[in-house]
């Protein structure tokens, strides 16, 4: 099979979407790789580089996307690349499919079935081919690091023979892979960190991050069952500007990272937060591409405001490590369908089935919805499952089965009744009856003695023994007798080895 | 010479106390009391036995104790807490023989040939079943204590057809026990030969078929089996004591068996008719593991111990093969002194038999209340500074929740690598008993500290002994 990778035609996009590595890689899982030239300049990878791993140099997009099975892209398709593209092709790009109907629409069309990189679902399986996770942790960094170049101070505290240097404070809002990342990078500068989410379950992952978890006071959760944060009531919204207009006095250093998906970015920095912060102070906008936490945010752009907060709207991507990560998530993604010689779409998986936004000529948005979070509990999670058969409904099919069920046992007993004789059938009620009462008893058990608890058993079952005591009689030379002389030694080595090693291990347990 | 009423008054005693016996190890405290109830039951039922109507030769009876309880002593005494699992293994064994020789007893015993048509044939039947499942029981014990001992091979043996060879061995030993029912006297031997025979066979191809990391599940089945070998030579002999306890052990080791495929996520079925064990390793499709492998020196795990302030130790078969649970207790001692938080994390299936782990651990006068199960401790193991996994691999391996091409996919694990930092004790970078690859020893948080666990935790007892 072969799978193509064309130049990135927007100018500001600079990753590739294979490096060297990832093109070894594709190889090992059997593909052939083709890719434009100078695809991967931009990303600081060159043609050179690329032809040594074993890729092959094509001159032309029109060539990738008319001659390959799978193309891998970055940035999403303009119409003249959607154009170039042959019947039947797998696309694997960006796509941003909630705000792209249109696209799709064109894609569909072409009957090209594109896989929405950025719409892999959240769950742990798929983490390895999360692209809106790796590239979060690079824009994390990143904002630390630009944020940071812009701010005229160290990040961290020093007591020098030149005087005493305060530490930089960090508010970073939203927690999600990117926050996180920025908090990590943040704290290792030095700077103290302080974050903030709608969502309550993070607050231990800021802290472990080295953060302190700033909240309001209100009982509200903005978890949802999909991953990420959903949007908040007025009154929340009214004590959280509170606390921002308040942090906004004292932090030197902003970073925002809040996007809903599918939607513009919330508005959480307001002109009055920008004026009341400190001149010389920044403010990092990683959700600029969406709109913007800050209303004063330019998107693409890097200014100033006329009370000197320097207000940053465009990261550099970190086109070469970001290239490779997305590189990576790529092949994780090939792997998962089947590499080269198995490569199947396969509509029943989890992970194909979401994020396959076009297939077959139709368009497969919205997808199923799949709840993955972790806090809301469980009791709303098995209801978003199976939410079809009623309990009523579930009553009777229970209560049916269990009288089928009754039925079977009830006409088993009867026709053993009617033979087996009446001697039988008393031993046969002690039977049953001792099942249910062992069956009672073990479930008890402590899962630490299930050792003892096997010696035990073991020792018991030498209760055999009665059968061999009963069949010996004075005549050695008898067979019977000799048979039950064995029966009762080994039953016997059974019974005591049995009880000694039990107490044996017994005795050991201690508090 | 007791009368029948009490003999029956008797046995029904011993039943009570077996199940006194059996419920007292809910909890470890009433454990001790378990074994006295299950003595005492004992010596009743076999006194009230012997002083019964009908029982003679006590002189070969008293000589058979005599010599069996010695050897008994001696076995239990001397056997290492490490090779629990072949004892058990090896009187399982022992029950199914006698259970055995029971049933060819009692098909022997002129008494029973003058019973009336329908109770014979319905004797008959208990005499095949029990001999069945006794001679089953029999052999596949000693396959499972030859590949715990590593005797025989534990890669499990598997040729194709043997669901076929097995079930058409049952029918013949269906259509034997219908020709058997059917003899005159004691023509029918011959087919209760050829049936023993047959069920020996099935009883060490069952087992041959089943993988090494599967022996648990094994071990505690025929556990099961020896109890219903019991069952079943009480319904021969009409006696409702051996019907009772082999009930009772009989489901014992069905819920043991139960709950160990629980909680290595199989299905019952597919564990005992064997098959796992071989896909993995010959698939070739493992995934290629990402990162790269980091090995730490004792001094730097050392170092780490010291500045952990919580510590979870996830002991595997390793730790039972290399006897360092006395070394880990005193490292935990000297850890705890100095006020760190130390527990033992256990997967259920750690080591070779259910709650191997804690017996090995409580022999090293381990505090039963800082070993925890995998349950309990997950949720913890985020917070956590230090994880040492000692010899243990499949149990940690990250692959079951997130790999679903991982032969061990949906078992559930202990998520070591949730922790700061993991320290994986291991003699190489071979793959565990499932013959899976580990991405935990790949992951950048996980350093390995190769060498024998023993002498490892030894080292590094040595380095944090002066200081701490």
């Amino acid at each position: 099979m072969k799978v193509g990778i064309p130049a990135e035609i927007f100018p500001e996009e600079l990753r590739v979407a294979a490096t060297p590595k990832t093109v070894k890689r594709l190889q090992k899982q059997g593909f052939e790789v083709y890719i434009q030239r100078n695809a991967g300049v931009k990303a600081k990878y060159s043609d050179k580089e690329f032809e040594e791993a074993g890729a092959k140099i094509v001159g032309t997009a029109a060539e990738i996307y008319g001659q390959s099975d799978i193309v891998l892209k970055v940035k999403e398709p303009a119409a003249n690349e959607i154009e170039m593209m042959r019947e039947g092709l797998v696309l694997l790009s960006y796509l941003w499919p909630a705000q792209n109907q249109a696209l799709l629409q064109k894609l569909a069309d072409k009957k090209v079935n594109a896989v929405a990189m950025d719409a892999i679902p959240r769950i742990s399986r798929a983490q390895k081919m999360d692209v809106l996770s790796s590239m979060a942790n690079i824009a994390g960094y990143r904002s630390v690091i630009e944020g940071s170049f812009h701010f005229g101070r160290f990040l961290n505290g020093q007591i020098t023979a030149a005087g005493k240097v305060e530490p930089a404070k960090v508010l970073v809002i939203g927690a999600g892979v990117a926050g996180l990342a920025a908090i990590g990078a943040a704290n290792s500068l030095g700077a103290v960190v302080r974050a903030f989410d709608t969502r309550k379950e993070v607050a231990e992952q800021i802290e472990s991050m080295g953060a302190q978890f700033l909240t309001v006071e209100l009982e509200e959760d903005g978890a949802t069952s999909s991953g990420y944060s959903k949007e908040m009531s007025k009154e929340f919204i009214a004590a959280e500007m509170a606390l921002f207009k308040a942090q906004a006095e004292e932090v030197d250093i902003i970073i925002t990272t809040a996007q809903i998906p599918g939607k513009p970015a919330p508005k959480l920095i307001l002109d009055y937060h920008v004026a009341a912060m400190k001149p010389g102070s920044v403010i990092v906008d990683l959700a600029a591409s969406s709109g913007g936490n800050c209303v004063l945010t330019k998107p693409g752009e890097v200014y100033t405001t006329d009370n000197g907060v320097t207000i940053i709207g465009k990261l550099s991507q970190l086109p070469t490590q970001a290239s490779q990560l997305y590189g990576n998530n790529l092949c994780h993604l090939l792997d998962d369908m089947g590499k080269a010689d198995k490569f199947k779409i396969d509509m029943e998986d989890a992970v194909v089935s979401r994020a396959m936004v076009t297939y077959n000529g139709k368009i497969n948005w919205p997808p199923q919805p799949l709840p993955v979070s972790s806090a809301p509990k469980t009791a709303a999670q098995v209801k978003a499952e199976a939410p079809k058969p009623t309990e009523e409904e579930l009553g009777k099919k229970q209560s049916r089965s269990m009288v089928i069920r009754l039925a079977v046992i009830g006409l088993f007993l009867w026709m053993l009744g009617q033979f087996a004789p009446g001697e039988f059938m008393q031993h046969f009620t002690v039977f049953v009856l001792a099942v249910f009462i062992g069956w009672q008893l073990i479930w008890n058990v402590s899962h630490s003695l299930h050792t003892p608890l096997m010696a035990v058993t073991n020792a018991i079952s030498g209760i055999i023994i009665v059968g061999g005591l009963l069949q010996t009689n004075s005549d050695f030379s008898s067979p019977m007798t000799i048979l039950a002389f064995i029966a009762i030694l080994v039953a016997s080595i059974n019974i005591v080895g049995g009880f000694v090693v039990t107490h044996r291990m017994l005795k050991m347990f201690k508090k | 010479m007791i009368a029948q009423q009490i003999q029956t008054a008797a046995y029904l005693f011993a039943s009570i106390l077996f199940i006194l016996s059996l419920g007292s190890l809910s909890s470890q405290e009433s454990a001790k009391r378990g074994v006295f109830y299950g003595i005492v039951g004992m010596i009743i039922a076999i006194i009230a036995t012997v002083l019964g109507d009908g029982v003679q030769g006590h002189t070969y009876i008293i000589t058979a104790i005599a010599i069996a309880s010695v050897i008994g002593v001696l076995l239990a005494r001397r056997v290492e807490m490490t090779s629990m699992p072949q004892l058990v293994a090896i009187l399982h064994s022992f029950v199914g023989l006698a259970a055995v020789l029971v049933g060819f007893g009692s098909y022997l015993d002129p008494k029973t040939h003058s019973l009336a048509p329908t109770e014979h044939s319905i004797h008959l039947v208990e005499v095949f079943i029990g001999v069945f499942i006794g001679a089953l029981t029999f052999t596949g014990s000693i396959i499972a204590w030859g590949k715990l001992e590593g005797k025989v091979r534990s890669k499990p043996l598997l040729y194709p057809g043997r669901h076929l060879v097995n079930i058409s061995l049952v029918l013949i030993s269906i259509v034997l026990g219908v020709m058997f029912s059917m003899a005159e006297g004691t023509d029918g031997l011959i087919y209760l030969y050829i049936m023993t025979a047959i069920s020996c066979f099935i009883g060490v191809m069952l087992v041959m078929a089943i993988g090494g990391a599967d022996m648990p599940v094994v071990v505690s089945m025929l556990n099961s089996y020896s109890g219903w070998a019991a069952s079943a030579a009480g319904f021969m002999l009409g006696n409702d004591l051996l019907i009772v306890t082999g009930a009772l052990v009989g489901s014992s080791g069905a819920i043991l068996s139960i709950i160990m495929c629980e909680a290595m996520n199989r299905s019952f079925f597919s564990v005992i008719f064997g098959g796992f064990g071989n896909a993995p390793a010959a698939s070739g499709d493992v995934k290629a593991m990402e990162g790269e492998v980091t090995s730490i020196t004792h001094e730097e795990t050392a170092t780490l111990l010291k500045e952990a302030k919580s510590l979870v130790i996830v002991p595997g078969y390793g730790m039972a093969v290399a006897k360092a649970q006395y070394p880990i207790h005193e490292m935990v001692q000297v850890l705890r002194k100095a006020g760190k938080k130390v527990r033992f994390a256990i997967h259920p299936v750690a080591g070779r038999l259910p709650g191997h782990m804690n017996v090995l651990l409580a022999e090293a006068n381990v505090p039963y209340d800082i070993v925890l199960e995998m349950d309990e401790i997950n949720e913890d193991l985020p917070d956590t500074d230090v994880v040492m996994v000692i010899g243990a691999n499949d149990v940690v391996n990250p692959g079951a929740q997130d790999d679903p091409s991982s032969p061990i996919y949906g078992m559930p694990v202990i998520e070591a690598w949730k922790a700061e930092k993991v320290i994986v004790m291991k003699r190489s970078m071979s793959v565990g008993y499932a013959g899976v690859e580990n991405p935990l020893f790949y992951k950048p948080n996980t350093d390995m500290l190769y060498g024998d666990a023993k002498e490892s935790v030894e080292k590094i007892l040595g380095f944090l002994r002066p200081k701490v």
